[in-house]
């Protein structure tokens, strides 16, 4: 293989893992705050669908994305609702939006499937683009991979170096605890379950806008759940989130050249690769978890206090 | 300004569940409404005539139950493994599997006589389904894998692989490039039960009803499994370690999914197809939920989800309803019945300003 080949196809795995990078990273910010979501799936789906309907009627790419994200909220608000307004079990509520996210998606989207509309464009950056390597790699995509660079970071020094951060740590490990601190709980919960959702629905939107630029049904094909299970792999780091978004940005890009090349495997052995890996990793996670951050409330209501 | 004032409830009656229930159906019943509206669809139009494609008519009721056999079967089977708080989401997978298992005992022997062919063909897809099951069992308990993930893509694995079997090595040369397995000969297809359209599955369903019932009815492993899922506690008290119990949920409820995919294939599409995947694995788990693990409610929730199948299918052909207007009303049913259980357990009364 030469070097040409190695660096296209690292491009395309930054590319193709920004929207599992998004997704992933608003699912750690909810188990952050000590809640499951599960409807990651149905999120992207609704914010992959909201994205295009808004760019194509608008014709601005930028207020689809955004809407895609608000869209993603507003599905969360839904989980938020039953699981924190009315007690209701987690996993089930998330099961429960994947199946109505998706439902929604390829509902209201079955007149516009295979419809194009307005998307982002590789916008390469003027001086970083010629460093060797690094360039073609990281700097010659869409502005929507340049954002996703930025949001780990600021994650990380928010969780670690800011009050609210450190707050909202608190929320997740110990919610009753937190709140005889004079922590506001369930405002943490609520803020941490909306922004991860806006984050899934951003995730969504960058599938229909600068992955594909058109809409067809069931497009996430998935990428919730792998992001679902990169959030134990990452050990609830953000940090460590690029890995294996971009790992498996990798292997969906490495099968769909492979498809377009014309091999000898049959496509559907190949369509397997994401999710036979997908458990290969959980696996390997879950053998070394002791370095793991994991909240130690996740997934447990809050009782409701008179 | 009155406030909210929440206490938990004493008792509850029958009455008032039932009432919260029906209240929660007819929520989500008006969002579904709503949501035909969006398409320029009648509102409330659509939604009788849904009733009325699925209820209306004896041959409609047929689709119903046909339908409705291997939701029932898949569900009794998740709803074993969340009695222990395994959450088994992999029923899609396990059926899937059934059936592949089911189909190539048929494909190599297709000479066999009915009497050993089909109870073999049965046991084959207990057999696949219970396996696609112990692994994530396996992977649970040994590496502490989080088994949700798990059995999720163990579903996408194995449609992969029917899909891999129907495009490639069983494909029937004369499908004309469909991909399909051949016809199964007459001794692999399930007799169906006097002129009706029902095959035998129909008692199979009623015997793995009752046997779930007096599983967890009578059996002292039964009740041991019941109380390690409510309270981790007196898992530790069970005479069976917590390990062998998550082993055994799981591979029940795979071989009961498998037996699901034996009888879809043999008695109702004669042959393996990918259409074989209609997503009952999925619409089993909101059943298993909603009727919340009890067999009558679940052969119940069983019927009218089938039914909501059966309507859409209709809403489709005459009013051009999209077909995922089912997957958005089992999700909104879901989500309802799951807030209303908030209501069972707890009052909501004003509080007066101090």
């Amino acid at each position: 293989m030469t070097v040409g080949i190695f660096i296209t196809l690292l491009a395309a795995a930054v590319q193709s893992g920004t929207p599992i990078l998004y997704a992933t990273l608003g699912e750690i910010l909810t188990e952050k705050v000590g809640v499951l979501n599960l409807g990651v799936e149905g999120m992207m789906m609704v914010g992959a669908l909201t994205g295009f309907l808004v760019s194509k009627f608008t014709g601005n790419p930028v207020l689809g994305f955004i809407a895609g994200g608000f869209s993603g909220a507003m599905l969360a608000w839904i989980h938020g609702l039953v699981c924190m307004g009315l007690q209701g079990n987690q996993i089930v509520s998330g099961l429960a939006l994947t199946i109505l996210g998706t439902g929604l998606a390829n509902y209201i989207g079955t007149p516009f499937a295979g419809q194009t509309a307005p998307g982002f464009n590789p916008l390469s950056i003027p001086l970083l683009k010629g460093i060797p390597f690094f360039g073609p790699v990281l700097f010659q995509h869409d502005l929507l991979v340049y954002i996703s660079f930025l949001i780990p970071p600021l994650m990380w020094l928010f969780f670690r170096y800011t009050r609210p951060g450190l707050e909202l740590r608190s929320v997740g490990e110990y919610p009753e605890a937190a709140f005889s601190a004079g922590i506001r709980a369930l405002r943490f919960r609520w803020a941490g379950v909306l922004m991860g959702g806006f984050l899934a629905g951003l995730g969504g939107a960058y599938l229909s806008l600068a992955y594909t630029h058109l809409w067809s049904s069931g497009l996430s094909a998935g990428r919730g759940w792998i992001a679902v299970a990169l959030v134990i792999f990452a050990f609830w780091k953000p940090e460590r989130a690029f890995l294996g978004a971009y790992f498996f940005g990798g292997v969906m890009a490495f099968q769909l050249r492979l498809q377009a090349i014309g091999t000898n495997i049959p496509s559907s052995l190949l369509l397997m690769l994401p999710y036979a890996l997908t458990v290969a990793v959980l696996v390997f996670a879950s053998a070394r978890a002791r370095g793991s951050d994991v909240p130690a409330a996740l997934g447990v209501n809050m009782e409701p206090r008179d | 300004m009155y406030r909210f004032k929440i206490t938990k409830r004493q008792e509850t009656s029958i009455w008032h569940s039932c009432l919260i229930f029906f209240g929660a159906l007819a929520i989500s019943l008006s969002f579904g409404s709503i949501i035909l509206a969006l398409q320029g669809k009648p509102p409330i139009g659509g939604l009788t005539y849904l009733f009325k494609g699925a209820f209306g008519d004896l041959w409609a009721l047929e689709d119903c139950l046909i339908k409705g056999l291997p939701i029932f079967l898949c569900s009794i089977g998740v709803a074993i493994a969340f009695r222990l708080q395994v959450w088994n989401i992999g029923a899609e997978g396990q059926f899937a599997m059934g059936s592949i298992g089911a189909t190539w005992l048929a494909l190599v022997f297709p000479d066999q006589p009915q009497y050993l062919l089909l109870p073999g063909m049965m046991g084959a897809s207990m057999l696949a389904g219970a396996l696609w099951g112990l692994i994530p069992a396996l992977l649970k308990i040994r590496m502490r894998t989080n088994e949700i993930i798990v059995t999720l893509m163990m579903n996408y694995l194995a449609i992969y692989i029917l899909d891999y079997l129907v495009y490639g090595p069983w494909k029937d040369p004369t499908s004309f490039g469909f991909p399909m397995t051949a016809q199964f000969s007459p001794g692999a297809i399930l007799p169906m039960i006097g002129n009706t359209r029902l095959s035998l599955g129909l008692w199979l369903c009623i015997f793995f009803g009752i046997a779930y019932w007096v599983f967890f009815r009578f059996t002292r492993l039964g009740f041991e499994l019941k109380a390690s899922g409510e309270n981790m506690k007196a898992a530790k008290y069970a005479r069976i370690p917590y390990n062998t119990l998550v082993i055994l949920v799981m591979v029940m409820g795979g071989a009961l999914a498998g037996t699901a995919g034996f009888v879809e294939s043999s008695a109702n599409l004669n042959r393996l197809q990918p259409s074989i995947m209609a997503g009952y694995g999925y619409t089993a788990i909101v059943v298993a939920w909603i009727a919340r693990l009890n067999p009558l409610f679940i052969a119940l929730a069983s019927f009218l989800l089938a039914g909501l199948r059966v309507g859409v299918e209709h809403l489709q052909l005459d009013l051009q309803v999209p077909a995922a207007f089912g997957d958005i009303m089992e999700g909104l049913i879901l989500l309802t019945v799951l807030a209303s259980a908030f209501f069972e357990k707890y009052r909501i009364g004003l509080r007066k300003p101090a």
